[in-house]
């Protein structure tokens, strides 16, 4: 400390910058490394001809990975699931979320006992959640819904033989509605009440204050909320190894479980690369407009 | 109370809670199944009321080694948590107080590498995995979920760091303090009930990560996660005892969960929602 008191300025601040460097570097190598390593061999592998039960047939294969992948009708059928399990459960959880957000914003008896219960779904494991609904909603004999069915003379149905993506896509709602009530009930309770008495008093109705203020003050966390959930939802797959692995066919199958098939059971990691590689473009089509309008609400 | 008020208020009330039992019903029936007899649990007229037994909760520990699971979950979840925080304490610390041109640029990519899809790198990782033997091992799960959370705890502590007023950090330097000691001795102990929360936040997510617990696991390093999962297979199912093991699965995340939701809202939204 005595020595640098006598150095020359710049030599104080060099000093400053190795410091905040070292405290910065750690952190920021390692996402660094986790982020391009297995991206770069992502790449690499989708050239190659690699499958580890035919170890012996090795060497560069050009676009065949590709050429193969492409041509796979379960591909374009993956991504048509992806994106439609993303996008039924972005528009039931957000727009559910935002109607009881409103809701649990009023006052009324128990209303904390009521909120916690509402939440609870949200921090129970995707496997236990899946399970949960599996044999004891949605089974066709002792599932809870069945009995529901049958209590009215109504047959049950056999949920992941008819509809297996509805399925999924009710479960994961099912998980991610308490994400969205928590958020957008946050943001509900940030709108200071004074502007919904004023337009009261200037004889708004409930239905104008919800579109015309509550909405547009709500805008920046149903932007964060949509962002958030679908970081999460592109990479659902527990929930379809528990209850359908992706079945029947391909019916179920998204771009996670796709490429969970390819390497780990068939162990084409070529083809899984490119698959891997789809999901990868994919989602930075999306992150692209996402984060656009999120960076811009963002106060760094 | 004016009388229509009252009658609002207890409109709301039966509605607000008929909600809130549909929306949680599932999870109250696990936990009500965890106390049947296998009988009782799959009769096609379900029992609501019935003796309650605690067979389950004895037969899964006797039966599985559920410990060695639930050891598992405890070791990555909170070993993971520690590792995170070492790298991202002085990271967020270094961004908040000495903020440089490209600060902003660095949060907005740290926040852009959780758009990386999991599964886009499952293949490397499997097979780096294989390589360096850390296929079901506790480590690199520890280290994969580190990793994951990482950029949501930097986040978090940085909007968290951003709130201590400067003017205290700066009176220390005047005083001669070295940026170390300003960090241990003043920011940690003022910023602590945001690194407590933070923690929760990163100890509730790797608990409950399934994909890379599925994926790079077997019998020896499988968290709760995976051990559940492992009772979707038909001769593995017993709905009460699966219940039970899910209710313990559950339990202690979900009261941290309570207890943590305010924070859970700001930190999973990169603090856009406060």
């Amino acid at each position: 400390m005595t020595a640098s008191s006598i150095q020359p300025e710049n030599d104080v601040s060099w000093r400053d910058t190795v410091a905040q460097s070292a405290l910065r570097l750690p952190a920021i190598v390692s996402l660094f490394i986790w982020s391009i390593v297995p991206l770069l061999m992502t790449i690499w592998f989708s050239f190659r001809r690699y499958n580890l039960m035919e170890p012996e047939r090795t060497g560069f294969d050009g676009v065949g990975n590709y050429r193969y992948l492409l041509s796979d009708p379960s591909l374009t059928s993956a991504i048509g699931n992806t994106v439609l399990l993303v996008c039924s459960v972005l528009v039931i959880t957000i727009g559910l979320g935002t109607l009881l957000a409103v809701l649990y914003d009023q006052e009324f008896f128990g209303r904390g006992i009521a909120r916690v219960l509402v939440l609870a779904p949200f921090f129970i494991m995707p496997t236990v959640s899946a399970l949960l609904w599996k044999n004891m909603m949605m089974h066709p004999d002792y599932g809870f819904l069945a009995f529901l069915m049958r209590s009215v003379g109504l047959k049950p149905v056999d949920w992941f033989a008819v509809a297996p993506l509805t399925s999924i896509i009710i479960i994961v709602s099912w998980q991610w509605l308490p994400f969205a009530v928590l958020t957008l009930l946050t943001a509900v309770q940030s709108l200071d009440s004074e502007r919904k008495e004023a337009a009261r008093m200037d004889g708004a109705n409930a239905f104008n204050i919800f579109r015309y203020i509550l909405l547009p003050h709500l805008e920046r966390a149903i932007s964060a909320t949509v962002m958030i959930e679908t970081i999460f939802l592109l990479g659902i797959f527990a929930e379809i190894y528990v209850t359908t692995s992706g079945g029947p066919g391909f019916a179920s199958t998204n771009l996670s479980f796709l490429i969970y098939r390819y390497a780990l059971l068939e162990y084409d990691i070529g083809g899984a690369s490119v698959a891997g590689l789809v999901a990868i473009v994919l989602a930075n089509i999306l992150a692209f407009f996402l984060m656009r309008s999120f960076a811009r609400n963002l106060d760094v | 109370m004016s009388s229509k008020k009252l009658r609002r208020k207890l409109l709301m009330t039966a509605l607000g809670w008929a909600v809130a039992l549909v929306i949680s019903f599932p999870a109250l029936w696990l936990v009500l199944t965890s106390f049947k007899t296998e009988t009782e649990a799959i009769s096609r007229i379900p029992h609501i009321l019935f003796r309650a037994t605690l067979e389950n909760y004895v037969a899964v520990q006797e039966r599985t080694t559920y410990f060695h699971f639930a050891g598992n979950s405890v070791i990555v979840a909170i070993g993971s948590t520690i590792l995170a925080l070492a790298l991202a304490i002085p990271c967020a610390y270094a961004m908040a107080f000495m903020p440089t041109k490209r600060t902003r640029d660095t949060l907005l990519w740290m926040l852009s590498t959780k758009m990386m899809p999991s599964v886009g790198v499952l293949v490397p990782i499997y097979l780096i995995f294989r390589e360096m033997n850390l296929l079901d091992t506790r480590t690199g799960l520890l280290l994969i979920n580190a990793l994951l959370n990482l950029p949501i705890i930097v986040w978090m502590l940085y909007t968290f760091f951003k709130e201590v007023p400067r003017e205290v950090l700066e009176a220390a330097r005047m005083d001669g303090a070295s940026p170390l000691r300003e960090l241990y001795d003043l920011l940690l102990p003022l910023a602590m009930p945001g690194i407590v929360s933070t923690s929760l936040l990163a100890i509730i997510l790797a608990w409950n990560e399934a994909f890379w617990s599925l994926t790079l696991t077997a019998a020896k390093a499988a968290p709760l996660t995976a051990f559940v999962a492992s009772f979707s297979s038909p001769e593995g199912l017993f709905y009460s005892k699966l219940s039970a093991a899910s209710t313990m699965a559950i339990a202690p995340i979900v009261i941290l969960g309570w207890l943590s939701q305010k924070q859970l809202v700001r930190g999973l939204t990169f603090g856009a929602v406060k």
